[in-house]
């Protein structure tokens, strides 16, 4: 179960202002997902591995050979805010880099 | 009956480094774009892939995978037989995907250590410390923010993103909290740098970004166990700047605690104007970056075969090299250090070592005038055109007595920007010192017979004059006589 106060902190990390009563509202969806999900505990798991992938593969790697996208201007043209060679992107409020 | 003071407390710091260090690939992490550091072109090195549009798939570059073996075997870490990558989320415009592809519970190496040397005069042996290593993990850098067209974020009204770093490959290294002072630390992490440097995986250009390190430090009165609140401190880009940030924060901290102040968690930067650090922002309890698996990236499992193959091919390290200088050749541990510093310098200085070089006089070139000249011109050890195996003809030349070490010093400068041999070099400006008793006997006679006066007043007891009569056979001879036998055929000669 989850309550209003661990929406609230979701939202808070996913950056999104929410109201009251989206708050009550995602509340309850958000259980009923999560109840949706809980019929999985129904099969006894003990012994399996988690899984964190769908295929049993591992070490894909590639050359380190320079092939560089083409078309970069479109890359920022396709952006919402381009501005000249950047992205622009609206006011920072607070620094927040790791 | 009056109380006796109360003892002074003494305190200690405990100090971990995370220390992000750029890899030298040609290609990003995950993405086939160059990895030049490019500020006067944003943006040229993007791609779907770094930017995170829907339905790319990044692929390691397996460079970095190498890299990042061979440093986990260099710093002594228990390579992990299956790694894997995570996402690791947060919010911030410098990060395209909101998430940075990062390793969170199996990253590549842990368990590993560095030794330090901390040296606090020339001619003390200094003082070894091991310094653990918690992790390393491979990730991917982050893009760069203009603020409002400058680099200040108060008072912008909006920012510019440049990619071009978004996606280069990263190794962070974390250490345990094993250092206690800023001299360690920043001991730690020049070893961190010569190492990475000596492995050819990265610049570590602290001043350009390539080598990054924070630093986690709190302070706890002697002898209690729990840790003190941890601050981390952030923006220092010199070794100095990191023990002097350091040393700071170590003050601040105690004098707070003394006058009962709180000490907060949180991120203070490093002002290089003012010499302090000052509070950026409180942590808000501990991060929630939500890691969860990267689905699009397979997990690495390191066969046998292949670590044994990239241990094979790992140069002798410095610590390596320190110990065996000391022991081989009898060099001091500060002579060691210089030589070791720089893997050119060390590599130099073994050739002219097998060239037949005695290791000491070699040295004392390599760290005294050649060290000078380099310095003076800006100049690395691979520019000069003097070769390693003619340095070592330079010192046999002096060793066998065909030029004296004040010849040698004068035709050096030759010898550096033009190269050749030194042998050849000699011979032409016949500079081969005059060793033989009766041309030097004849010489001096001259010399003696043409200062009459000064012989007279030396044979009067002025007995300093002798240093006269050295210096008159230098200057007839244009410094080729032999220093030591011409003060002993001038004693006999003066005495009379």
């Amino acid at each position: 179960m989850i309550d209003r106060e661990q929406v609230r902190k979701v939202a808070h990390l996913a950056r999104l202002d929410i109201t009251a009563e989206e708050e009550e509202q995602f509340t309850t969806q958000l259980n009923s997902i999560l109840d949706y999900f809980e019929q999985l505990s129904e099969l006894d798991t003990d012994n399996v591995q988690p899984t964190t992938r769908a295929i049993e593969t591992s070490n894909i790697t590639r050359p380190d050979r320079l092939e560089p996208f083409p078309n970069k201007k479109d890359l920022i043209q396709s952006a919402p805010e381009p501005d000249g060679e950047y992205f622009r992107v609206p006011k920072i409020m607070a620094s927040d880099e790791s | 009956m009056p109380k006796a003071a109360p003892a002074k407390t003494e305190y200690e710091a405990v100090i971990g480094l995370e220390t992000h260090c750029q890899l030298n690939t040609e290609t990003k992490i995950f993405s086939r774009e160059s990895t030049k550091f490019d500020a006067d072109n944003p943006n040229s090195n993007i791609s779907p892939i770094c930017l995170g549009y829907p339905g790319v798939l990044p692929v390691l570059n397996e460079k970095v995978l190498e890299y990042a073996v061979k440093a986990c075997l260099a710093i002594n870490c228990q390579v992990a037989p299956y790694s894997k990558f995570d996402r690791k989320q947060y919010f911030y415009p410098d990060l395209p995907k909101n998430y940075q592809i990062s390793q969170f519970d199996l990253p590549i190496g842990e368990h590993g250590w560095l030794e330090i040397e901390i040296a606090d005069k020339q001619n003390v042996e200094p003082v070894k410390k091991k310094i653990g290593i918690t992790r390393l993990h491979m990730e991917e850098d982050a893009g760069k923010l203009n603020h409002g067209g400058s680099d200040r974020l108060d008072g912008s009204t909006y920012s510019l993103v440049d990619f071009n770093r978004a996606g280069v490959p990263l190794l962070e290294i974390v250490s345990e909290p094993d250092i206690r002072t800023g001299k360690e630390a920043a001991e730690y992490a020049q070893e961190l740098r010569r190492i990475m440097l000596y492995l050819g995986i990265s610049d570590g250009k602290m001043q350009e970004g390539s080598l990054r390190c924070d630093v986690n430090i709190s302070v706890r009165p002697v002898g209690q166990k729990e840790f003190g609140t941890k601050v981390e401190i952030k923006n220092m880009n010199s070794f100095s700047a990191i023990q002097k940030a350091i040393d700071y924060e170590i003050e601040r901290q105690i004098e707070a605690i003394e006058n009962g102040e709180p000490i907060y968690q949180e991120t203070r930067l490093w002002q290089e104007g003012s010499q302090r650090t000052k509070s950026m922002r409180m942590k808000e309890g501990s991060s929630d970056y939500r890691y969860f698996p990267e689905p699009d990236l397979p997990p690495i499992e390191v066969a046998k075969e292949q670590l044994e193959g990239w241990k094979a091919e790992l140069p002798e390290l410095p610590v390596a090299k320190r110990k065996r200088y000391q022991e081989e050749f009898g060099l001091s541990a500060y002579d060691t250090r210089i030589l070791t510093d720089d893997r050119s310098l060390a590599e130099y200085f073994e050739v002219a070592i097998s060239a037949g070089g005695d290791a000491k006089q070699v040295t004392n070139w390599l760290i005294g005038d050649i060290a000078a000249y380099l310095k003076n011109n800006n100049q690395t050890i691979s520019d000069i055109a003097l070769k390693p195996e003619i340095l070592a003809e330079l010192v046999g030349l002096i060793d066998k007595g065909t030029i004296s070490g004040k010849i040698a010093k004068e035709i050096l400068p030759d010898l550096l920007t033009k190269g050749g041999s030194a042998k050849a070099l000699v011979e032409k400006k016949g500079l081969i010192q005059i060793s033989d008793t009766v041309e030097l006997e004849k010489i001096i006679d001259e010399v003696i017979a043409a200062h009459p006066d000064e012989l007279a007043k030396f044979r009067a007891g002025k007995t300093k004059l002798r240093g006269f009569f050295v210096g008159q056979v230098m200057k007839k001879t244009g410094g080729r006589a032999d220093p030591k036998l011409t003060n002993q055929l001038l004693g006999k000669k003066l005495q009379g």
